[in-house]
């Protein structure tokens, strides 16, 4: 970060205590939109304001309220966080490694790896999305980063969507992958949670879990819920073929598994 | 209404001859074949429903036992009228008898098919009696409260749980909505049967069941009573039961059902034949009954580039349109499907949309058009896309469309919170009754960027089709010529479920609802 943002109108930002800013440092301000059941009326503005103390925030100020149907009321709340945070010990999980683009990827494979890496990826059980998966593997890519296809030295296999966990699995088996990558979009009361838990659990049953390396992606996964889950690692929004590979390649280096194409031999 | 997009009607009248010729072609096909599902249909006209002991739907245990008999090309609608001949009991008290493994249908001596007839069609008359009665009661509720005006603004609700959803769709209503779509659970389409009574857990939507629709139902009358407007309720005639849950939506009322005669095809990969099969009794289903259909012509911008595949849209409008023509259903009743879904960082992207929207409305003037938001580039970012969608609402308005499918602040992330409903349909009534007569004051300029892109994507669509009559729907399909998705005629969900008909085979539904006689 440069120091042109770390320093405001005439005070200097403590790294070690952060709150939002609305005009003015530190005067923590946050909007908020909520409903309650409850009906709409003066209690109802008492109620949210109260909520919206107890959740921390000073000045609680309902800007706006209405009813949304007899019984439920909706708010427009601004309030002053009083919590901070301290910036400089925060530590997020990263996936490992040097981040290169498609045709570097493609030389350090060559040089690196002497051999193509083989993934085979899905979206996984009841979900249909297959934008997410489509854009990490299909040649045309996503918002101009091309896919896995466009690689060289990458063989890839996209099984499209609604695939059991157990087919893609066998296609792994089956083409000797090195990597499976598991695309997970609808997330509704859990489900992704469900899907990808019992893939790794069957890979594991399989005797796999070491043998290949395991990826998962889709708009509400990041690298430390995957690692939560017992994948190897995982990838979110603003992720694409590039990142995803240049995990994949440098982990088989790092697994010697150069001279190792079969699943057999790991 | 003089054009505003100088569009030559030859071009216009070759499309739709081309997709014509397809739909005609097809039905070839279709007349020679049945499917598991459409039988089953037939079934739950006849009067059919219920479980058996472990909770398989009577109308799949019947079917089923019939098909290992190897007796599906005989029709169900014949062993059923021979069954009752035979034993003197009726449909329900038969298919109770065969699911409690009492009686092998199709080991029953047997009549002629002509008594078979005899014998079911009281029951097919007090069927269609029971449909037309529904008919006639919607027309009564509208003429009697009356009904929101046009661009219907549609929500939906999916929650999973169908008392909630009842919770949230009577919120929508009294907040202004006039169309209440129940979305289905993830993975419904792939079921190849409907799950019997009320339902209270679904992932990302609520199960298509005949209870839960009449629960609706009634929710949705109560209201509309309450405030004083008909509230329309929609849920999915598609996926493996495409043609069971029209008939169901027949029977409880609903008045707006999402049906597309390729859909289940390309995003669910169901097979192309059983597809194109079931979706035939379902159009006609909805035909008599006078449901509004919904294609899916919006999810092909979903795999597939709004401004490079605009054309797509369009020709797999008229497809649609000429199915339901051959379904018997009237262009009141079509809602054509497209969608604003161009990136919105192109230069003069409204523009183009605005181009689609008219000239959508100006090839199809009297269909109930049903417009969806953007959802492909909503992100995290909701103020921006709560102008996305005001952007859209502007589009709606100007262009007459007829159903509106809100779109929502917070589309990137979950299904709906009621409040984000309420958000979205205050952002329509603003955009429609500000700008509510925009259309009839606004020209396009003759040769520009508006006139030009509309002209080009009909030309692109002719040739399109002119390319798919040539070639076949079931290759088109097969060379990924819609949404970019390819599919095999032999691959996908339920090709086991297709039958040839054999000499003998008959439906009584499909002859009486196109307004003959069998
Ligand atoms: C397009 C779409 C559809 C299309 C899908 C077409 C297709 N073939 O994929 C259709 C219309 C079929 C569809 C259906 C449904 N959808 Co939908 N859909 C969307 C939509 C509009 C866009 C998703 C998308 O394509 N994003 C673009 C891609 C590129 O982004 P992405 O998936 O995040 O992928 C990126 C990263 O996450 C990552 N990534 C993804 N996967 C992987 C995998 C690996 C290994 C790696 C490394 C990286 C990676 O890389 C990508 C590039 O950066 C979203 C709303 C939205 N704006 O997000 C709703 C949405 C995802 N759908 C939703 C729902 C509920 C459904 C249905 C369940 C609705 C229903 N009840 O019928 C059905 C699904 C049925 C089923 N069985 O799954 C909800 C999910 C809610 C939730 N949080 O659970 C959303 C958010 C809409 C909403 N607000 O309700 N949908």
């Amino acid at each position: 970060m440069s120091s042109a943002c770390t320093t405001t109108a005439n005070t200097q930002v403590d790294l070690t205590k952060v709150k939002p800013y609305g005009d003015t440092l530190n005067d923590g301000k946050v909007e908020m939109a909520f409903t309650l059941p409850v009906p709409y009326g003066d209690e109802a503005e008492e109620t949210a304001k109260q909520l919206v103390k107890k959740m921390g925030f000073d000045e609680p100020n309902v800007a706006y309220y209405q009813e949304l149907c007899p019984g439920y009321t909706f708010f427009v709340v601004y309030g002053a966080a009083q919590q901070t945070i301290d910036y400089t010990s925060i530590v997020v999980p990263k996936v490992s490694g040097t981040v290169m683009d498609r045709v570097e990827c493609g030389d350090w494979i060559g040089e690196n790896i002497g051999r193509d890496i083989v993934v085979v990826g899905a979206s996984i059980e009841s979900d249909a999305h297959t934008v997410g998966i489509d854009a990490i593997i299909q040649m045309k890519g996503f918002h101009g980063h091309f896919g896995l296809e466009r690689f060289k030295n990458v063989v890839p296999y996209n099984m499209g969507s609604q695939v059991p966990c157990e087919q893609l699995i066998a296609k792994a088996k089956e083409v000797n992958a090195d990597a499976i990558l598991v695309s997970q979009t609808v997330t509704q009361k859990d489900i992704h949670i469900m899907n990808l838990t019992k893939m790794v659990e069957l890979v594991e049953a399989e005797g796999l879990r070491d043998k290949v390396i395991l990826a998962c992606g889709g708009p509400r996964i990041s690298h430390e819920l995957a690692q939560e889950l017992g994948y190897d690692a995982g990838f979110g929004p603003g992720k694409y073929a590039e990142h995803v590979m240049s995990y994949v390649m440098q982990e088989v280096q790092k697994r010697g598994w150069e001279k190792k194409p079969n699943i057999a031999d790991r | 209404m003089k054009s505003k997009l100088n569009l030559d009607q030859k071009v216009v009248d070759s499309a739709r001859a081309h997709a014509a010729h397809i739909a005609r072609d097809m039905q070839d096909f279709i007349e020679r074949h049945t499917t598991v599902s459409t039988e089953r249909t037939i079934l739950r006209f006849l009067g059919i429903d219920g479980v058996d002991d472990v909770d398989n739907p009577l109308p799949n245990v019947v079917v089923d036992q019939i098909k290992e008999a190897g007796g599906l090309p005989t029709g169900v609608a014949y062993w059923i009228g021979n069954a009752m001949v035979q034993t003197g009991k009726n449909p329900q008290e038969i298919a109770e008898e065969v699911g409690a493994g009492k009686l092998e249908i199709t080991k029953l001596p047997t009549c002629t098919q002509e008594e078979a007839k005899q014998a079911i069609m009281p029951i097919v008359h007090e069927t269609l009696k029971k449909i037309k009665a529904q008919t006639a009661k919607r027309e009564e509720l509208i003429g009697r409260l009356g009904e929101g005006r046009e661009p219907y603004k549609y929500v939906i609700v999916a929650t999973g749980n169908i008392y909630e959803d009842v919770l949230q769709a009577q919120a929508a209503a009294r907040q202004g909505a006039d169309i209440i779509a129940v979305i289905r659970t993830t993975a419904q389409s792939l079921l190849d049967y409907v799950p019997f009574g009320a339902t209270t857990e679904g992932f990302g939507g609520t199960y298509a069941t005949q209870e839960n629709f009449r629960i609706m139902r009634k929710a949705l009358d109560e209201v509309g009573e309450e405030i004083g407007r008909y509230i329309r309720l929609c849920n999915y005639s598609s996926g493996m039961c495409m043609p069971e849950i029209a008939a169901m939506g027949a029977l409880e009322r609903l008045d707006v059902m999402l049906n597309d005669a390729i859909y289940g095809i390309l995003f669910r990969d169901i097979n192309m034949q059983r597809t194109i099969v079931d979706q035939f009794m379902s159009r006609v289903i909805i035909g008599y009954c006078g449901i509004i259909f919904n294609s899916g012509e919006d999810n092909y911008l979903t795999t597939d580039d709004a401004y490079e595949a605009g054309h797509t849209v369009t020709s797999s409008q008229f497809i649609n349109e000429a199915f339901a023509l051959l379904a018997n259903i009237k262009e009141e009743q079509m809602g054509l499907g497209h969608a604003f879904e161009m990136d919105p960082s192109i230069e003069d992207g409204f523009l183009y949309e605005l181009a689609q929207a008219t000239l959508t409305r100006e090839v199809f003037p009297k269909a109930r058009l049903k417009y969806m938001p953007p959802t492909k580039f909503m992100t995290g970012n909701i103020f921006k896309g709560h102008v996305q969608d005001a952007l859209f609402n502007l589009i709606a308005v100007w262009t007459n469309q007829s159903l509106q499918l809100l779109g929502m602040l917070t589309e990137a992330i979950h299904t709906p919170h009621m409040h984000d409903r309420y958000l979205s349909i205050e952002n329509a009534e603003y955009v429609f009754n500000n700008a509510r007569h925009l259309g009839d004051e606004i020209e396009f300029k003759e040769g520009g960027i508006i006139q030009s892109r509309a002209q080009d994507v009909i030309k692109k669509a002719d040739a399109l089709l002119a390319e798919i009559e040539e070639e076949g729907l079931f290759s088109t399909i097969e060379k990924g010529k819609f949404g970019g998705v390819k599919r095999p005629k032999d691959g996908g969900h339920g090709l086991e479920g297709v039958s040839i008909k054999g000499d003998n085979y008959f439906n009584p539904f499909i002859p009486m609802m196109l307004g003959g006689e069998i």
